[in-house]
């Protein structure tokens, strides 16, 4: 009897028919053109898509230019401390986003501070800018909290959702609310306002998700879906996802959609402002795709190089979005090595500031678990907070 | 005292009425409950008087339809989904559990729920399969959300405007076999609170207990039990959680024998649950074992059996001989 072969099986390696009965899963299907405007060299090269999409670029000023540097410096420091942290036993879990500055940065900055947010997990730099403190994101991730902050007291930056695709209906059921308000479709960009979902590839296979595309289409609903691909839901391609390019999903729910390079920053933004704009307009939804790389793991518990190819990170790694927008910078002559220099300074600043205030966090009151499971009184969780005080209080006696 | 005569399912409608022209944060969402009235015609003529922006028919899936009325309670609204049958609220178990039933603590106090999910439930209707199933124990054992079930088109009338007024996301059992049958109803004395178990039926000898369609079945089994000598007090539980215990607690302190009656299967149920409480709560006031009465253990069967597998009168009066002969 042959012994049965269990070498792991590798994306982008030919599969053996014979064994993989389910069909090969082929490389990612890249047919689709995506929106860029700055070359991995870090050019101002717009392609043919992304000529539609240069008039938003208007709106950016110099400032905002090296702004959008500063904030993808700043928060890969704050990730990277923030991994350390997790090494250390500070953190229950960390989830990265090494590697998805630009498509988080871009976007981000694009919506106004009237349109709410909804993410998944990992867009820091979004609720960064938003005005979020990284710190609640560490509460959440240290033990001591399942939410972290009050939604409108950080930019409409609404709560993480574990729970994958499931954020996506709440943002359109959000945006079915911002229309029936009559706050779409105005015809004043300063005050109308719109939903932005943030999702990954692997979301996409989700039941929720699909729904809400399908919602959101029926209802015309002023929104935008950003779906990050970057490249792996934890262990699987996104060729287990999908075998066509997500974006050409979109227009089966009719929904406007977008391919974007998600490493150029300026593209992410200028193509994040066109959709959020069409949407307060009261044009409809909107799909975005951008085409990213998740340098690091899943998350801290991961370890990408039981399922991924050293070759595919360094071929990623090589297209690195911040390296690529400085050397945009340099071009234009917009920073130079002082600035740059700062902009380090400041990230490992907030770094140490922010691994400063994690060693401080303190405890959490068990009052957190009763309090708010309900909004208005509820005989049995009341009973129960009393009966842990009495339990409580009954060792301090014994002692 | 103004009162009238209504099915649940026309003092359900004219309570949805009452709470959309009340508050106009309030909305319906449901699959063909505008044009079509729903399959039950309890939102009959809602769309065509508050308009399609309140009365929505949705796209025909049930997570969908919770998960929206997330987003909308984000933004102020108070959404009443209808699940159009029993067996289909499963689809949309996630967003009710890991997200409805946990937001109002994820958030810590800043943001409210007051989404009704109205379920029409149970059997006695001769439906297919999916059609005539209790699964409010899934939902009872879910922290974070309140569950009624009314019995009476009073209660229905009044319990709907109330559970929409609750901050909290509360699911409305709605026994379907109940729609039809006429009650009157107060249309203003003060309604009792949502979460209370009312005494239906005075009685000595055993209680017996139970919830939406289950009260009848109870009511009819006293009627008989007295025509036999035997007194019972019929608790209608109304509250399916928290679950009022009070009026319970007494109850058994008087008569001494709790059955507890549902058309649920009865392992790991509501009745085990009030079954387990109130041995521990009364133990010295009881002269017999708590029992329960509930369908099967199995699946709801095909609807020619569902008159075996249901509880009825008899298998009521079956468990007070046993509780009286203990």
């Amino acid at each position: 009897m042959p012994e049965p072969d269990f070498a792991p099986q590798r994306l982008g390696r030919a599969h053996d028919d014979t064994k993989d009965r389910m069909g090969t899963v082929p490389e990612t299907p890249d047919d689709a053109v995506s929106v860029q405007i700055i070359s991995p060299e870090g050019r101002y090269e717009p392609n043919a898509a992304a000529e539609e999409f240069l008039p938003y670029l208007e709106r950016v000023d110099e400032d905002l230019l090296r702004r959008f540097y500063r904030d993808m410096v700043v928060i890969r420091r704050a990730d990277a401390e923030a991994g350390h942290l997790q090494r250390q036993g500070q953190l229950a879990l960390w989830v990265p986003s090494h590697g998805q500055e630009a498509a988080q940065v871009g976007s981000g900055h694009a919506a106004r501070p009237q349109d709410s947010i909804f993410p998944a997990y990992r867009e820091h730099a979004v609720g960064m800018i938003r005005g979020l403190d990284l710190l609640d994101i560490i509460r959440m991730l240290r033990g001591l909290t399942h939410g972290g902050w009050v939604p409108e007291e950080v930019g409409n930056f609404h709560l993480y959702t574990l729970v994958i695709g499931s954020q996506t209906l709440h943002a359109t059921g959000y945006a079915m609310g911002i229309a029936l308000d009559g706050k779409s479709g105005t015809g004043s960009p300063e005050e109308a306002e719109a939903a932005l979902v943030y999702f990954g590839d692997g979301a996409t296979s989700q039941g929720d998700t699909n729904e809400a595309m399908i919602w959101a289409a029926s209802y015309q609903t002023p929104q935008v879906f950003f779906l990050q691909n970057n490249h792996w839901a934890i262990s699987v391609p996104v060729s287990r996802q999908s075998r066509t390019p997500l974006v050409d999903r979109a227009a089966g729910f009719g929904l406007r959609s977008t391919r974007v390079d998600g490493n150029d920053v300026l593209a992410s933004y200028a193509v994040t402002a066109k959709q959020l704009d069409d949407a307060r307009a009261g044009r409809g939804p909107g799909f975005i795709e951008a085409i990213t790389y998740r340098i690091g793991a899943h998350t801290t518990s991961d370890d990408p190089t039981r399922y991924r190819e050293a070759e595919e990170l360094a071929y990623w790694e090589a297209r690195d979005p911040i390296l690529r927008y400085r050397h945009h910078l340099e071009q234009r002559d917009l920073a130079d090595g002082d600035w740059f220099r700062s902009v380090d300074q400041e990230a490992m600043d907030l770094a140490a500031d922010l691994r400063r205030r994690t060693l401080a966090l303190g405890t959490v009151d068990v009052g957190l678990i009763f309090d708010n499971v309900y909004a208005e009184d509820h005989p049995v969780v009341r009973e129960q907070k009393q009966w842990l005080a009495a339990y409580e209080a009954g060792f301090g006696e014994a002692r | 005292m103004t009162a009238t005569t209504w099915t649940m399912a026309k003092a359900l409608n004219q309570g949805l009425a009452k709470a959309l022209e009340d508050d106009d944060r309030v909305l319906l969402m449901g699959e063909d409950i505008g044009a079509l009235g729903g399959v039950f015609r309890v939102t009959e003529g809602l769309a065509a008087r508050f308009g399609e922006n309140r009365v929505m028919d949705t796209p025909l899936a049930e997570s969908g339809i919770v998960g929206t009325a997330i987003g909308l309670a984000m933004r102020g609204y108070r959404s009443v989904c209808e699940i159009q049958f029993d067996g289909f609220i499963y689809p949309a178990f996630d967003q009710i559990t890991s997200q409805l039933a946990k937001l109002t603590a994820r958030h810590e106090g800043s943001a409210r729920f007051p989404i009704v999910i109205r379920v029409p439930y149970g059997g006695h209707i001769g439906a297919v399969e999916h059609h005539q199933e209790s699964p409010e124990a899934y939902f009872a054992h879910t922290p974070g959300l309140r569950l009624v079930s009314p019995s009476t088109p009073n209660d229905a009338y009044w319990m709907i405007q109330q559970a929409i007024a609750s901050d909290d996301p509360v699911m409305f059992f709605e026994p379907k076999s109940r729609y039809w049958p006429k009650g009157q109803v107060d249309l203003e004395a003060p309604a009792t609170p949502l979460h209370t178990t009312r005494v239906a039926r005075g009685g000595t000898d055993a209680t017996v207990i139970g919830h939406g369609a289950m009260v009848s079945v109870l009511l009819q089994a006293a009627e008989v039990a007295a025509t036999e000598g035997t007194s019972l007090e019929v608790l209608d539980l109304r509250s399916l959680s928290p679950i009022d215990y009070g009026p319970i607690l007494r109850s058994v302190e008087k008569t001494g024998r709790l059955i507890v009656a549902q058309e649920a299967p009865g392992f790991a149920s509501l009745g085990s649950e009030i079954a387990a409480t109130v041995a521990e709560r009364a133990f010295y006031a009881l002269q017999a074992p708590v029992l329960r009465v509930s369908g099967f253990d199995t699946p709801f069967p095909p609807a020619k059996l569902e008159s075996v597998y249901l509880p009825d009168a008899d298998r009521v009066l079956d468990a007070v001989d046993r509780a009286l002969d203990y």
